[in-house]
């Protein structure tokens, strides 16, 4: 088992045509899902007609914005880790200069990237803030009696791929390549369970707010943050 | 599945109607609703949900009942939609009583979570489908059950038949004119500005309200009607059950009513859910997206009245005042600001509450809840403690609800938790200090009622 971990095959699969499959998943998924909910409100006859672009970016902005809606000022701890968290693991993935270097590799283009220092700091964030989640969920009782096995899964899918990708860069563990296939390993699967798990609420985050923001907007004139 | 402590209640619309119930039944309803009539919403909502418990606060019963975790609006999804899901409807009778409790006793369809959950997810919605399996098979609170038959036999929610009603609006009309010299209250007027259109308990033993919608109607000289065929009760409990198809005929009914007196306008009583049930869900399920006619609760009415100086306000009232922002015409609708308009220029001492307008709480009464009779009568005065402590806070002496349910279940909370103040509607409020022109003074009735 060890040694297969620590393959070459391994590594250069992860590395070469794993990568491939991993990106069609998370995007023909995810274009799945959003056209099929897309058509599916159309079943809904109430969300169309109400549509409303003022008020769905209305809507967005004051979601968007950190303590922009009276509920994130209610709970302003869970408001500071949810908006580091959500940088942290959008962020630091794409602008990461050992990601931007496999790009250039393989297709020649390339960006901007993070200083080594920050995206170090951010990875950091992200595995406390996934720490703060999952400690909210053992200790608040609201959370926990909505809590099931595979929210602990999510945090799971989110947080391996950050941690192995930190143990990796620091070399803390003896083996440096075993980490870095768990790290492509765990990545991918990441990328893989956004369509097909709750992680999709990156796309349905817009969607739903602007239905609601509309909603509250054209017709129930009030404000919905 | 972890349930908390609920005590029990006996209700035969729930104890005796899960007994003709079938599995298969349960799980082709359960299946009909969530698989053929639910979509995109319920779909985005349970496959969004983080779990996150960010919606708690939201709610009054979570306030109420000391943070109990299991009154959470997400919780409610968790007991009811979530379980129905897992189970693909494959659930025994006494399931469908407890999520018929969760749905209809426990969740007033307030849909404040839905401005406190980061994604705006509407759990109210999910509630209502939840009515709306369990009203199909016939599990809801017995007293609502009777009122939704009532709409289906009399158009009206207390059973209030034609020659009823007609009956009695000649007596307070009769009654009104020892106020009001040569008040009129027209019927079938056609081509009136405006119909009224009352609360069911208007006609029955609340007529005194009708009394002051009157005298204000006369005092600010509109050119006013209200049906006396069927149509002219505004109420509509059948939405509170779920049961789309009465909703819809009652509704249908009572828009015709309008048109066929080719009124301009219709007014509804001071009530929150028949305005919700008109502009929001009637008219939906009826395929319009706006209310096929203007449609005005009294607080834009007297708005207006008030602005435009049709009533004059002749003695304001001295002791403080605050509002309570009823959830069908505030969050539904936006009227908080006119509300306060008009209290304002009644009364000297406003006091404004916190939270307020669109993000007060709901009252605990709302969406039926207060027609469930006694035995339910505990769930208001505790699920609405969070209520009374805002209200109490503002130090006001009189809280104006412009609302039925808001009003009847504040007064009883007062007395429940021995505040010191009363409720009173917008319509009270100006009876008590408009100015009666000079013309309309009778030797009985010296105007305001000093
Ligand atoms: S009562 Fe209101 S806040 Fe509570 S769950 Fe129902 S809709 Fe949400
Ligand atoms: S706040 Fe929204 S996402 Fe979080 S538990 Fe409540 S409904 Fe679900």
């Amino acid at each position: 088992m060890y040694e297969f971990l620590t393959s070459m095959e391994l590594y250069t699969f992860l590395k070469g045509p794993m990568v491939w499959v991993a990106f069609s998943v998370f995007l023909s998924g995810s274009v799945y899902r959003v056209i099929s909910l897309l058509k599916l409100a159309r079943k809904d006859r109430v969300v169309y007609p109400y549509l409303n672009v003022k008020y769905s970016l209305r809507s967005l902005v004051h979601w968007l914005v950190p303590f922009g809606s009276r509920n994130m000022r209610l709970h302003p701890w869970v408001t500071v880790f949810a908006f580091a968290f959500h940088l942290g693991v959008i962020v630091t993935p794409i602008l990461l200069y050992p990601h931007i270097a496999l790009w250039h590799d393989a297709w020649g283009i390339r960006w901007w990237s993070l200083p080594e220092k920050i995206a170090d700091f951010m990875t950091i964030v992200v595995l406390v803030c996934c720490a703060f989640f999952l400690l909210r969920r053992v200790f608040a009782s609201e959370v926990r009696f909505v809590t099931f096995p595979s929210d602990y899964a999510i945090i799971a899918i989110v947080a391996a791929p950050f941690l192995t990708g930190f143990l990796a860069f620091h070399q803390v563990v003896d083996h440096y390549r075993l980490m870095v296939i768990l790290h492509m390993a765990f990545g991918e699967v990441m990328l893989m369970a956004i369509p097909f798990t709750r992680l999709h609420h990156m796309f349905s985050f817009w969607l739903i707010r602007a239905h609601t923001g509309s909603e509250f907007g054209v017709f129930r004139h009030s404000r919905d943050y | 599945m972890a349930r908390m402590q609920r005590r029990t209640v006996a209700d035969l619309g729930f104890d005796e109607t899960i007994k003709n119930l079938s599995p298969d039944k349960i799980a082709r309803t359960i299946r009909y609703v969530l698989e053929k009539e639910a979509a995109a919403r319920l779909k985005a909502y349970v496959d969004t949900c983080i779990h996150c418990g960010l919606c708690n606060e939201a709610c009054h019963f979570y306030v109420s009942y000391d943070r109990d975790p299991s009154y959470a609006p997400v919780a409610k999804v968790r007991q009811t939609i979530w379980d129905m899901i897992e189970k693909k409807g494959k659930v025994d009778p006494e399931t469908v009583k407890t999520y018929a409790r969760i749905g209809f006793t426990e969740c007033n369809i307030c849909r404040r979570c839905s401005m406190y959950c980061p994604f705006g997810i509407d759990i109210g919605y999910m509630m209502i489908l939840v009515r709306r399996i369990c009203g199909l098979l016939k599990v809801a609170p017995s007293y609502l059950q009777d009122q939704g038959y009532s709409h289906m036999y009399t158009y009206s929610q207390s059973w209030v038949a034609q020659d009823d009603w007609v009956d009695t609006v000649q007596f307070v009309e009769e009654e009104l004119r020892m106020n009001i010299k040569n008040a009129r209250i027209p019927l079938d007027k056609e081509g009136a500005e405006i119909m009224y259109s009352p609360h069911s308990l208007e006609a029955k033993f609340k007529t005194n309200l009708l009394a002051n919608i009157a005298k204000i109607m006369n005092v600010a000289r509109v050119d006013w009607t209200m049906p006396s065929f069927d149509g002219w009760d505004s109420t509509n409990q059948s939405m509170h059950l779920g049961d789309h198809e009465t909703m819809g005929m009652v509704e249908r009914m009572h828009f015709s009513a309008g048109f066929r007196l080719k009124v301009k306008k219709i007014v509804t009583s001071e009530c929150g859910h028949s305005f919700r049930a008109a502009v929001y869900d009637g008219s939906r399920s009826l395929g319009w997206k706006e209310p096929p006619i203007t449609y005005l609760q009294p607080t834009q009415l007297f708005f207006e009245f008030v602005r435009d100086g049709r009533i004059r306000i002749a003695r304001k009232i001295e002791e403080p005042v605050t509002v309570q922002d009823p959830c069908s015409i505030v969050r539904n609708r936006g009227l908080g600001g006119m509300l306060r308009s008009v209290v304002k220029a009644a009364c000297e001492d406003f006091r404004e509450v916190d939270p307020c307008l669109e993000h007060n709480y709901c009252c605990a009464a709302g969406s039926g809840v207060i027609n469930y009779g006694p035995p339910w009568k505990f769930l208001r005065m505790e699920g609405g403690r969070a209520k009374i402590r805002q209200l109490q806070a503002t130090g006001a002496k009189i809280v104006i609800a412009p609302c039925h349910s808001c009003h009847k279940t504040i007064e009883e909370m007062i007395d429940y938790y021995k505040a010191d103040m009363h409720v009173m509607f917008i319509s009270e409020l100006l009876v008590k200090t408009m100015e009666i022109p000079e013309d309309m003074r009778t030797p009985e009735g010296k105007g305001s009622d000093q």
